[in-house]
């Protein structure tokens, strides 16, 4: 049986990418950023996963205005890293895992999820620089990856709330997938910023470590922030951060946050990443708890019967 | 047909891209998409006013993009990421257009970013509520809580008095 072990949020700034591909991590404007993820790269190598689900956003590469899928999953072999205009980022294909894939759309879709199946796709910097900042700059990136590409270009994004359904939904399909696969899932994009419109530049340090806090203290209230307060508090492409809801949503109500990394600025955003892992490593998964025994079944209608007869 | 308005115009200094303003610049939109690719990059900047001609803008939407006015673009229905293709085949990154975007040189934007960014006290709303902030997700809680409250209490009220016309 598969299972979901833990999940990785992270910021997917574009000029990361840049920073790398340019060789200026060691500058000390980008060794501040570089440097908030040596031990999440240590804690990956010792995880390794055998496959990620990268929840992402596509900037105007793999779809334009043309087509605005709200959730795209991607179920190919291969995912080439798109041409954004600058040329190919100079990163390893990332393979897919179109088995797990395809049975996620299978059985999200009757759990009434209507994802948009993709079976040809090029992924752009917000799933490629997390890659980068978790797993290094390998030859070949080194598990399949599974992309789920979320609109927040084109208002209205999906619901924070809807996202952390669909988190639940991915579980339950993963848990249902009879090989033994270790899942990571990651949630991109945020933290606070804005980078449109004379408002450009906003950044909300308090906003942002209130909602690092409560993805262990309290998601569901994560889940309720309406839309215009994370354009108001958080820029309005701080919206982003309903994708780590999905993350967030596919882990166990009790996690365990085992690091976190914060700093201003990269480039025109705040940078925030955080790992969490799900406390029953091994154990069973939810649904199929143990039943109550008997006995107790028993008692517990007896009481109710009582409890009508007042 | 004016603009209709929306809770999120409050906000100053942005221009949310909505289904409204993506209906409105498509045109836009395509014209920076078709920027990806080397031989049109080219072709625009050889004769832009031509170039342009192809994707139907209106006449407002033209003169910004020729004058590279990015806020009149994301008005008019241009989006950043689309817009920031324009900005790359002029050479400029994100945080460049982000600069010009502001109205500040590059020098007082990278300033302000390195000190911390641009804080969002007095940037919350045009309207000038919304001031104090209470934290993560605290403008939803107390409606959830107070409409908790009332839709608790008629049920209460209900099952009390199915209860005593049972016992009667």
């Amino acid at each position: 049986m598969a299972r979901i072990i833990a999940g990785v949020a992270s910021s997917h700034v574009p000029a990361i990418g840049a920073a790398i591909d340019n060789k200026q991590t060691e500058e000390p404007y980008w060794k501040r950023v570089f440097s908030g993820f040596e031990r999440s790269k240590e804690w990956m190598a010792n995880t390794k996963p055998d496959v990620c689900i990268v929840v992402y956003n596509d900037h105007a590469s793999a779809f334009s205005v043309e087509i605005v899928p709200t959730f795209a999953l991607g179920c190919a072999a291969a995912f080439p890293p798109a041409d954004e205009g600058w040329g190919p980022r100079p990163v390893p294909v990332v393979k897919g895992h179109p088995e797990l894939a395809s049975h996620i759309a299978q059985s999200v879709i009757l759990d009434e999820f209507d994802i948009t199946v993709v079976n040809k796709m090029t992924v752009d910097h917000g799933l490629t620089v997390p890659m980068n900042l978790l797993f290094g700059s390998p030859d070949a990136w080194p598990c399949p990856v599974i992309p789920l590409a979320v609109n927040v270009v084109l208002y209205p994004p999906p619901t924070g709330h809807r996202c952390f359904m669909l988190g639940r939904a991915i579980r339950k399909a993963v848990e249902a997938y009879p090989d033994d696969l270790r899942v990571v899932i990651f949630g991109t994009g945020g933290m606070s910023h804005q980078i449109s419109g004379p408002r450009a530049g906003l950044i909300n340090s308090k906003f942002d470590k209130a909602f690092l806090d409560n993805l262990t203290k309290d998601p569901q209230k994560l889940a309720r922030i309406p839309h215009l307060e994370y354009m108001r508090e958080a820029g309005a492409e701080g919206i982003e951060m309903v994708m780590w809801l999905i993350m967030r949503g596919a882990l166990d109500d009790k996690v365990d946050e085992v690091y976190r990394f914060y700093t201003v600025p990269a480039s025109n955003t705040a940078v925030g990443h955080i790992i969490l892992e799900n406390r029953r490593r091994g154990a069973k998964a939810a649904g199929k708890r143990k039943a109550a025994p008997a006995k107790l079944r028993r008692a517990a209608a007896r009481a109710k019967v009582e409890r009508v007869r007042g | 047909m004016a603009r209709q308005q929306r809770d999120y115009d409050d906000i100053p200094g942005t221009f949310v891209f909505d289904q409204e303003r993506s209906r409105q610049g498509f045109g836009i939109n395509m014209f920076c998409m078709s920027l990806m690719q080397d031989e049109n990059r080219k072709a625009f900047k050889a004769n832009e006013a031509e170039y342009l001609k192809k994707f139907n803008l209106t006449p407002e939407q033209t003169e910004a993009v020729l004058k590279r006015d990015y806020n009149r673009m994301l008005e008019l229905g241009g989006n950043i990421y689309f817009t920031a293709k324009l900005g790359a085949t002029d050479g400029h990154s994100f945080r460049h257009l982000a600069a010009v975007m502001t109205g500040s040189t590059q020098e007082d934007y990278a300033d302000m970013m390195l000190a911390g960014g641009r804080s969002v006290e007095g940037n919350r709303s045009k309207s000038g509520g919304f001031e104090k902030s209470a934290g993560v997700g605290a403008a939803a809680k107390p409606a959830t809580r107070k409409a908790n409250r009332q839709k608790a209490k008629p049920k209460a009220k209900a099952r009390a008095k199915q209860a005593r016309s049972r016992r009667g």
